[in-house]
């Protein structure tokens, strides 16, 4: 009993370097991937983000063609930094629905016209509930979903320029 | 040529250190203690190069010489004298540096200063500290070069965290890495004295100072960034069990349960096998706090460059040395004796309790601080934990253990009567019951601990002073004094603490030019917004008045934009009076504008980073106190 007493400081000790060897192993694409993608989208319906304008619900997103879910918010300063590639990618004909975390109606709407206003809906998602419901864990995230509205890819922080070649490949690959 | 100075003395400093450790295993093997006079100017001397090498960054900085990478990547010609000093340490290459030397200092200081232990087992502490000195010189060597070159130099540095430009981090981090890296003299003694197998009260008195000031700088260290978390990231709380902050505190949990079985061992010849697993869990927590920090694998609002080879390296050296040392404890404790026994009711059972309160927090921190790891090696599920958790887990542990801390001290040691005891209590404990009454009655609504907290630190106040009852205040010995202000400083913590959570009061509003809101016993009138320019940043800076029966006082928070890396912070402003603060911080104006406004009023909130100094100074008292004895001791030996 005491021999055991005095070794188990040691034992507890190993299996901290275990999961601390664990921890340094695993890679970060791993911590953050959404174990959704190439599930279908959870059910959701979001008001609009701007007052008038129609919100999101899962259905817009499985109607045949592959389209691109922009999680952002108006108070994110890397959602600033990736509206030049998202207005690229709507020139290019991509079509981008987003959903606006945790906002409010006037900082979208100046948010918007600061920076161009690349997509066909907004839903507003106050509580970041369908946020969290999509696996997503922090802004700017966006989503592929193909035309049955099964999410293909996952994109973690902002666009930048040269992500887009692979943006537009998956979009392709999601046809 | 700076540079590489500095890069020859950091490998002198290691073949030196190399040097120590051999002399010293070659000493305990040949069972003579001829060589420590070799071992001590060794170990100077290491101390000394590594100190040069340390300074030789801090002027790297000072100069802004771009052609350094760690230089270029931190540093910028604009910033000013102080954050460019400062800077030398404020990233991970700095900051190991300025971890082995102190290491090194540690270790210099002990062959200096330490005459008291027995030569053979200071040996064998010289060739402990020795070898974790070695093995951090290698990973800095290595894996974190300090030194390293850039080719071709930048036209520009590429600045500093902005959050980082403080005067408090010029002072944050060197103290709680004193603190940090001082505990390793406590480890290397633990791992001396089980070499040489000797640990008895000698063993102790030696080792008190040494964990004593390690633990004063740590409290300094964390009392100092929990007030600078509060004031400069603008949220108005000061502890946010952040992974990085329990790094700190788990160290300071252990040291402090040292610092009470190390008096045990002491005075009363108790507690040996355990005194030396505190000593070794109290550096080793330092240690993994250190692997935490720097490896990046918790997710921290103190995000460091994640580096996963660094890591490996740090967990290789950690799995080294602790479980060397726990090993070494396996091998060794069964053949230390059994020290001598004692009642539940007496000074040493008080301290026991208190010791295994202290470490069932710090096991709630720790496995608090590493449960997201654990859940995610088991299932793959990635979570956090928050301050739910360790708040519901370790403040009702921490309110039994404050209450032990008022019974401990007017306990006798050995053995003493219940009854007595309860009776000298019966003041402390009428006090807290008043306390509880006039609460209930004037402030029905607020929560339990801090109801707790509130009605404990008056009790507390009240029997922590209770040892100096009918003793002769001019005669009462220093490091009682010191005692009493530490557990004194604790009843001042734990009311400003329980009065922050109680009575806080804070407001978010969005306010025009003009207008007034109230929080708390103030009145506040919104001013103006005008730009203000830094050396390296612009901001916005509001211009509110606050009113309290009729008494002006002008705020001015800023939002500052630091343009290099392009960041944004928030100074609060912060206006102290004697029984609270109120703190205001300015965000965004809206569309119509108006400015979002964030207002606290926290009562008596000052008292939490008044007891920490408290309890720091009470630790400084005590340390001279136990000094001073030990030399006149020393000196009446001599004379007889």
């Amino acid at each position: 009993m005491k021999r055991a007493i005095i070794w188990a400081p040691l034992l507890v000790f190993a299996i901290f370097v275990a999961m601390f060897a664990f921890g340094l192993n695993r890679s970060p694409e791993q911590v953050i991937s959404s174990r959704l993608v190439g599930q279908k989208l959870p059910d959701f319906a979001l008001p609009g983000a701007l007052p008038g304008q129609p919100g999101l619900a899962s259905a817009d997103l499985a109607k045949g063609k592959p389209r691109l879910l922009n999680i952002f918010a108006s108070w994110c300063v890397p959602c600033v930094a990736e509206a030049p590639q998202l207005m690229a990618l709507k020139q290019a004909g991509v079509q981008i629905d987003a959903i606006a975390i945790r906002d409010r109606p006037e900082d979208v709407a100046n948010f918007l016209k600061r920076w161009g206003n690349p997509y066909a809906r907004i839903g507003g998602d106050k509580q970041s509930r369908v946020q969290i419901a999509l696996g997503s864990s922090g802004v700017p995230e966006s989503f592929i979903i193909d035309g049955r509205g099964v999410i293909r890819h996952q994109h973690i922080g902002d666009i930048r320029p040269e992500d887009v070649p692979a943006i537009i490949a998956a979009l392709e690959a999601a046809r | 040529m700076i540079a590489e100075a500095g890069l020859a003395a950091l490998w002198l400093a290691a073949a030196l250190a190399a040097l120590q450790f051999a002399l010293g295993a070659m000493g305990l093997r040949q069972g003579g203690d001829t060589l420590l006079p070799a071992v001590r100017p060794v170990a100077l001397v290491q101390a000394a190069l590594a100190c040069l090498a340390f300074a030789l960054l801090i002027l790297l900085f000072l100069r802004v010489d771009l052609s350094v990478a760690l230089v270029a990547a931190n540093d910028h010609s604009a910033k000013p004298w102080l954050y460019r000093f400062a800077g030398a340490w404020g990233n991970h290459e700095g900051s190991m540096l300025m971890w082995v030397t102190i290491l090194s200092l540690a270790g210099g200081a002990v062959s200096l200063f330490e005459k008291r232990l027995p030569e053979r087992t200071l040996i064998a502490t010289l060739a402990a500290q020795a070898a974790i000195g070695l093995g951090f010189y290698a990973f800095l060597l290595f894996a974190s070069n300090p030194f390293a070159r850039l080719d071709p130099a930048p036209a520009e540095g590429q600045g500093l965290n902005p959050l980082l430009q403080d005067p408090g981090l010029a002072f944050h981090p060197p103290t709680l890495y004193l603190g940090y890296v001082g505990l390793s003299v406590a480890f290397s003694f633990a791992v001396g004295a089980l070499v040489t197998r000797d640990v008895g009260p000698a063993f102790a008195r030696a080792m008190r100072p040494w964990v004593l000031a390690a633990w004063i700088m740590l409290t300094l260290g964390i009392t100092a960034g929990s007030y600078w978390a509060y004031y400069e990231l603008g949220w108005g709380g000061w502890w946010f069990w952040d992974p990085v902050e329990n790094a700190s505190l788990m160290p300071w949990l252990a040291a402090t349960a040292l610092l009470h079985s190390v008096t045990v061992l002491a005075t009363r010849d108790g507690l040996r096998a355990w005194t030396v697993m505190l000593a070794v869990v109290a550096f080793s927590m330092s240690m993994v706090g250190t692997f935490l920090v720097r490896s990046g694998i918790l997710t921290s609002v103190h995000s460091f460059a994640v580096d996963p080879t660094r890591g490996a390296f740090i967990l290789a050296l950690l799995t080294l040395y602790i479980g060397g040392a726990l090993a070494l404890f396996g091998l060794r404790v069964g053949t230390v004796k059994e020290g001598s026994r004692f009642d539940v009711v007496s000074r040493e059972g008080a301290l026991v309790v208190n010791n295994l309160l202290l470490s069932a927090i710090l096991g709630i921190v720790l496995v608090g601080t590493l449960y997201p790891l654990m859940a995610e090696a088991l299932s793959g599920e990635k979570l956090s934990v928050g301050p739910p958790y360790f708040n519901a887990a370790a403040g009702p542990l921490a309110l039994v253990m404050v209450a032990v801390m008022a019974a401990g001290p007017l306990m006798r040691w050995r053995r003493d009567e219940a009854m007595a005891v309860a009776k000298r209590l019966a003041l402390p404990a009428l006090l807290v019951a008043g306390a509880l009454a006039a609460l209930l009655a004037l402030a029905p609504s607020i929560g339990m601990l801090p109801l707790l907290g509130l009605i404990l630190a008056g009790g507390v106040a009240a029997a922590s002073i209770a040892p100096l009852w009918k003793r002769n205040l001019r005669r009462t010995p220093l490091f009682i004094w010191g005692m009493v202000i530490a557990h004194l400083g604790i009843a001042v913590s734990l009311a400003g603490m329980a009065s922050d959570s109680a009575f806080t009061r804070e407001r978010l509003v969005a306010a025009r030019l003009g207008e007034t809101h109230r929080v708390g016993p103030y009145t506040i009138r919104f001013d103006g917004v005008e730009p203000v320019v830094g050396p390296n940043w612009t901001a916005v800076e509001a211009t509110l008045t606050a009113t309290r029966n009729g008494r002006e006082t002008l705020l001015k928070p800023q939002a500052r934009a630091f343009w290099s890396p392009p960041t944004e912070t928030n100074e609060a402003a912060i206006h102290t009076v004697f029984d609270g603060q109120l703190y205001v911080v300015v965000g965004k104006a809206d569309e119509e504008g108006r400015w979002q406004l964030r207002l606290w009023w926290k009562p008596f909130v000052t008292l939490i980073w008044l007891g920490g100094a408290m309890v720091a100074l009470g630790g400084l008292l005590s340390l001279i106190g136990r000094v001073r004895r030990e030399r006149r001791a020393h000196g009446q030996e001599a004379f007889a």
